[in-house]
């Protein structure tokens, strides 16, 4: 089995862990730079991404995780984490870095403060439907010819991608670890074993 | 495709409780301008409570602490990229209804203001913003729950930078989950009569071995060993309101508080934050003080 690490400084962690472990993987908790020894993939976690940024510097995790992510190390980012992930961030604060490896171009709270926050069941493709959770959601706004998109989503003003992938890299705006659904999650590590095959 | 719209859900549990999800690990400071809450946003804070006076100011000055000018809590929404949550007086639902209209992110039913119903906590259910109520006991934690917050904190004693009334209070809510969770089902009538609360939810934390919404710690905090401490005990993420801002180098302190609140296991590395902060704020015995705040609400 591989092994999938969910980066733990900050968020809703306790849940990617049990919907791998629902899977049957055995994830890892990182918080500290020993935490990436031998690590085969990375999922970071819905959260504030300002926060998580900030912890990801102070941490030291971010000069590793950087050269990880540069070397193809499959990661699967899911809110903040698609943020963290993305090559250009809207509305972000002015000095919000990120690992700008999935290029895509999101907006922060771009579906809306808390009060616009909503649920809705998100098509698959022939892969099924799942219940798409969105909190203080981003939006993706546009994506790079490499970018696949997997699922969008029409809030009234057009379709904007929700689920997206760019080689062993996945983002998405909205929460699957919310929810008992493990479909996205199980997209994610099909990913992971074909790359690292 | 079809051109028509998949109607979406706004409001819901899931929706309410998933954003105190988002929060969990991370600081929630109170902050009285724009200034401050980009001091907060830059330390790593993962949401700021929007408020015109802190806890112990609100102590020191007494009077009637009301819900915050609605000019200010804008200016602060507009200063920061990451979560303001502002408080309203125990049962005011007008206040709630204001702070909705005003799109904050969270509201906080509050005994730090003066309550302005002295039977009844505002109806919850009614609101699309999600609420976070104070508790002492799981009693409390669950009768407000039933009312329909999304996320329950300790009250500690606000505005003392004294830890010890959150930590009787965590330990309190932790204590009294465990002895459900050791009941015979049959016994989960009598203790939902003791504890003053729904029979369903008791059922559900005696199932579930915890609360049904997150459980963070408020009141009192104001050291980096603070926050480590109640995590340990439990607690799911730390709300710090005077311990920042009244402390003689808010920076330092407000960083090294999210740093130990991560890392807050590692006592290594809390000992390393804690390192050369000033001091904290100066606090007061729990014995002194003319009002207790924890005592406001039921």
């Amino acid at each position: 089995m591989r092994r999938v690490g969910v980066l733990s400084l900050q968020g809703d962690v306790r849940e990617h862990v049990a919907t791998l472990e629902n899977l049957g993987a055995t994830p890892r908790r990182v918080r500290r730079v020993a935490d990436l020894d031998g690590l085969d993939g990375l999922i970071i976690p819905g959260g504030e991404s300002t926060a998580i940024g900030h912890l990801l510097t102070t941490s030291g995790l971010r000069d590793p995780l950087q050269s990880m992510i540069d070397d193809g190390m499959p990661v699967f980012g899911t809110c903040a984490g698609l943020i963290l992930l993305a090559t250009r961030i809207l509305d972000g604060r002015d000095d919000q870095w990120s690992f700008a490896a999935l290029d895509v171009a999101v907006r922060r709270n771009g579906y809306g403060r808390q009060i616009a926050s909503f649920e809705v069941p998100i098509d698959i493709g022939d892969r099924g439907t799942v219940p798409g959770v969105f909190i203080r959601a981003p939006r993706i706004e546009q994506c790079g010819p490499d970018v696949t998109v997997w699922a969008s989503h029409d809030h009234g003003d057009g379709e904007h991608p929700v689920l997206v992938r760019q080689g062993a890299l996945w983002g998405c705006s909205f929460h699957p670890e919310l929810t008992s659904d493990v479909l996205v999650h199980g997209l994610f590590l099909d990913a992971l074993q074909e790359a690292l095959r | 495709m079809n051109s028509a719209l998949t109607p979406s859900t706004v409001g819901s549990a899931l929706v309410k409780r998933g954003l105190a999800d988002m929060l969990r690990g991370g600081v929630i400071m109170d902050v009285v301008n724009p200034e401050q809450a980009r001091i907060a946003e830059d330390a790593g804070a993962v949401a700021v409570m929007a408020l015109e006076r802190v806890p112990s100011d609100i102590r020191r000055d007494g009077g009637v602490a009301r819900m915050s000018d609605p000019q200010m809590i804008q200016e602060i929404q507009a200063a920061v990229t990451i979560p303001v949550m502002a408080k309203a007086r125990i049962g005011h639902f007008a206040e709630a209804q204001i702070l909705q209209a005003l799109d904050v992110d969270y509201i906080d039913e509050s005994e730090v203001l003066t309550p302005a119903d002295e039977e009844n906590h505002i109806d919850k259910w009614d609101f699309t913003v999600p609420f976070v109520c104070g508790a002492t006991n799981l009693g409390e934690a669950l009768r407000r729950i039933a009312e329909g917050a999304c996320l329950i904190r300790s009250k500690g004693e606000a505005g003392t930078g004294n830890v010890v009334e959150a930590v009787r209070h965590l330990r309190t809510i932790n204590a009294q989950m465990r002895r459900l969770a050791s009941a015979d089902a049959s016994e989960l009538f009598a203790l939902a009569k003791d504890l003053q609360a729904p029979i369903a939810l008791v059922q559900e934390v005696a199932a579930t071995g915890k609360l049904p919404v997150p459980l963070f710690c408020a009141g009192g905090l104001s050291t980096p060993a603070d926050a480590s401490l109640v995590l340990q005990l439990g607690a799911e993420a730390v709300f710090v309101g005077s311990g920042i801002f009244k402390s003689d180098d808010p920076v330092s302190m407000a960083k090294a508080i999210v740093e130990a609140t991560t890392h807050f296991e590692d006592a290594t590395m809390v000992a390393k934050v804690s390192t050369g902060l000033g001091a904290a704020m100066r606090g007061s015995e729990t014995a002194s003080l003319e009002v207790r705040l924890a005592e406001r609400g039921w």
